[in-house]
């Protein structure tokens, strides 16, 4: 399958977005480049940018591997991908609010009920509740492929607790620092603004209890948990404290933090635990990441949750596949950016073709996610098939099955200069008073050669994402 | 902005452990003085070291005998021995991956780098000829991060908060190691005042890293009054109580006058200051160095937690 590279038209023609980055690189040294990541490597080490691994003691805390040739977008391919993220963030929301309310969606007969009702997603709990200025996912991050010069895909929306964040803007630090001529020769629109755009974001939200300045929060579940660097690097860079369980408490009516001076209450709490966590009275009672009777607080106006309780059923993978109908049901308009084509297994006719065409197709459970519990047909061996198979035919409403894409790639350094590797992309998005969309994101890179996964944690690496002024 | 009782009791315990990561390096590196001489009065001196730290009983639960290896090993590596090297900087950086957001960039950066170098340094066993090596590499990780500390961070309560974490620790460990050795300094059979044992008494003030300032503040020799006044009641020595009673009282003033509440930790404070003052070496002796020294680290103790309490370090607090 031959790939979309988006650096290399052919090995002595460069796209226009990548002519200037081209040339510098060939008056480079690849040895002295080599040296460079090394100390890039070093760098994010002795700053601690680390994620945790599960059940991995020796490697508790490890490196995402990085890779210092940039991803680069021309002005206008980001233009035309920026609007279409923002009408997609749009649709989510009024999506959101309608599922929670008066479900015109389903009466007009756009998404079958089947697929809300008896969902673990939806909670009940937010029914007929609509959060303060009406956000439901304020922060979101969508997973975007290419396969082509103007072939742009969503892979995923990420509307509960989407992360990586901070590697989009300690990577720009990183390159920055190493290679300061390239950004004297590129126009690279900033990602460092983006504390400061989720600061504001979140200001703008505050709940009806809030009188003067909001107080702001992240919620953590604790320095073990895997995006712990995060959530400290977040509210480090916002100004804001950073807040487990055990330093909040439901007092008169509002959430409050214990402070060297007594409690103080807490006006919008940016929390990067999941819903089932997130209040032991009304959730998974023996939840000790929670705030205990926050739900209640946030019901009566006392907090604003961002994102809120009850955003998972969005984006779903079961009702991913609506996403086009969705978009065009509440926006008036035909989606500007493409969902991949997918085939529901709980459809008999679409059973019946995945079953049979195993071997081209992606599987995915409808809950799963990091890359886990997922087919790649065409890496797949015979057995892997016929097991999955088994699976699909035990419970085929819990997968969905996608063509197998032609992922873009972007070359990374090698020993012997560069090789094409297939990345995605994950631009962050803030909604709130407004939308706010930080030019770039995460690019993350598959590093082994051919593979087409690339979660960090499963041997992905990351790169600088550049969005060029002109 | 508000400081949560939990970062600033964070804040509290990183100092107190980066403080007896070098600590302990330090006695090491006065056992090994010792021992290395046969001039010691004492056959011992490497349980005097476990003792000095307060971890003999943990060590005698482990292990028979004083070999200089196995103390060595658990002094500086023991994952069992919380005040070890190891578990010192490991408890520390963990409470600092805790206080990330209270610290600057520089702090921290400081602070996980030396936790990466030496615990990279101690995953090798070490033998005795390379201690000074390494109790070396300890203490200029220690300089690097206290220099930073003092260079990077904002004068606020988070700067109070380690500052009486760093002296309550550092005032615990002197007195610590002058009860260990005040039979050493009042033997029955020698004249308080009379020139003592030379080489024990150069070790010990070293390690205390005192053992150039103290010839500059008294004459050469080591007497017992000296010693116990450098020690104890120098305001000018920054290991001294009395020096570190100063800046712990000037901490709390600083915070009393940030929240403007006066708790009971701030009259505890100033009573043991007070009581450093007010004593001279010769009342101190009469009364028994001994006793003095097991008062003062019970009150020590008892500050530290009372600044817990009253500062709402814990829940329920």
């Amino acid at each position: 399958m031959k790939s979309f590279d988006e650096m290399l038209i052919s090995d002595d023609a460069v796209r226009e977005p990548y002519a200037r980055f081209h040339e510098w690189f060939l008056q480079q040294d690849t040895t002295s480049l080599g040296d460079k990541a090394g100390e890039a490597e070093a760098f994010f080490r002795r700053t601690g940018i680390t994620f945790n691994v599960y059940g991995q003691e020796e490697a508790a805390e490890r490196l995402i591997p990085f890779d210092l040739v940039p991803r680069i977008m021309a002005k206008a391919e980001w233009d035309r991908l920026a609007e279409g993220i923002e009408q997609r963030v749009i649709a989510l929301n009024a999506f959101l609010d309608d599922l929670y309310h008066d479900q015109e969606i389903i009466k007009a007969g756009k998404i079958p009920e089947r697929l809300i009702a008896g969902n673990e997603a939806f909670l009940e709990e937010m029914r007929g509740f609509r959060p303060p200025g009406g956000v439901y996912t304020h922060i979101i991050g969508t997973d975007i492929v290419r396969c082509g010069e103007n072939e742009f895909y969503v892979l995923e929306d990420n509307a509960r607790t989407p992360s990586g964040v901070s590697y989009m803007i300690e990577n720009r630090e990183t390159m920055m620092q190493m290679f300061p001529e390239l950004f004297a020769q590129n126009r690279v629109r900033p990602v460092e603004t983006y504390p400061h755009h989720l600061r504001r974001s979140l200001a703008a939200v505050a709940p009806p209890a809030c009188d003067g300045t909001p107080t702001i929060a992240v919620l953590t579940p604790g320095i073990y948990n895997s995006a712990f660097f995060e959530h400290a690097f977040l509210a480090d860079q916002m100004g804001v404290e950073l807040v487990e369980g055990s330093d909040v408490a439901e007092i008169d009516g509002r959430i409050q933090m214990r402070t060297t001076e007594g409690y103080k209450p807490i006006d919008v709490i940016y929390r990067r635990v999941d819903d089932a966590f997130l209040d032991p009275k009304v959730f998974n009672p023996s939840s000790m990441l929670g705030i205990p009777g926050i739900m209640d607080v946030y019901r009566n106006g006392g907090i604003t949750i961002a994102n809120a309780p009850g955003t998972g059923i969005s984006d779903d993978k079961a009702i991913y596949s609506y996403m086009p109908e969705i978009v065009e049901f509440y926006t008036g308009a035909p989606a500007k950016l493409q969902n991949v084509p997918t085939w529901r297994c709980a459809e008999d006719d679409s059973l019946k073709y995945v079953l049979e065409h195993l071997e081209e197709l992606v599987v995915k459970e409808v809950h799963g996610s990091g890359g886990y519990g997922m087919l790649v047909g065409p890496t797949s061996t015979r057995e892997e098939r016929e097991i999955f198979a088994e699976k699909l035919k035990k419970k085929p409403t819990n997968y969905i099955a996608q063509p197998t894409l032609a992922l873009s790639t972007v070359p990374i350094l090698v020993d012997g200069g560069l090789a094409p590797r297939h990345v995605d992309l994950r631009p962050f998005v803030l909604v709130s008073d407004k939308v706010r969309i930080i030019p770039g994101g995460l690019t993350r890179v598959a590093l082994k050669e051919g593979s087409l996964v690339v979660n960090s944690s499963q041997g992905g690496g990351t790169k600088d994402t550049w969005v060029l002024r002109d | 902005m508000a400081l949560l009782g939990r970062t600033a009791n964070g804040l509290f315990w990183m100092f107190r452990y980066i403080e007896r990561a070098e600590n302990t390096a330090r006695l090491l590196d006065a056992g090994q003085r010792i021992s290395l001489t046969n001039l010691s009065a004492e056959p011992d001196e490497w349980q005097s070291v476990l003792v000095s730290a307060g971890v003999e009983a943990a060590y005698s639960a482990k292990y028979d005998g004083f070999d200089p290896a196995t103390v060595i090993d658990f002094m500086l590596c023991d994952r069992d021995n919380p005040s070890s090297v190891r578990s010192s900087l490991e408890t520390a950086r963990t409470n600092g991956r805790m206080v990330r957001t209270a610290l600057t960039r520089e702090l921290w950066e400081a602070v996980n780098e030396s936790w990466l170098v030496i615990q990279r340094r101690l995953a090798r066993p070490v033998a005795e000829p390379e201690l000074p090596a390494v109790i070396d590499l300890v203490k200029r990780q220690g300089a690097l991060i206290r220099g930073t500390f003092q260079t990077t961070m904002l004068r606020n309560e988070i700067f109070d908060f380690s500052n009486l974490g760093a002296f309550i620790e550092r005032a615990d460990n002197t007195a610590r190691i002058l009860d260990v050795k005040y039979w050493l300094l009042l033997p029955e059979h020698s004249q308080v005042g009379s020139a003592l044992d030379n080489f024990q008494w150069r070790s010990i003030l070293r390690s205390v890293s005192a053992h150039r300032s103290y010839a500059w503040e008294y004459d050469g020799e080591y007497r017992a009054v000296n010693i116990i006044d450098f020690l104890m009641l120098n305001r000018r020595m920054p290991r001294s109580l009395a020096y570190c009673y100063t800046v712990i009282e000037e901490s709390l003033k600083y915070l009393h006058r940030n929240y403007e509440v006066r708790h009971p930790c701030f009259e505890t404070a100033a009573a043991i200051n007070e009581r450093l003052s007010d004593s001279s070496v010769r009342q101190i002796i009469d009364g028994g160095l001994h006793e003095f020294l097991e008062t003062f680290i019970r009150d020590n103790n008892r500050l530290a937690q009372e600044i817990g309490q009253n500062f709402r370090f814990y829940p329920g607090a």
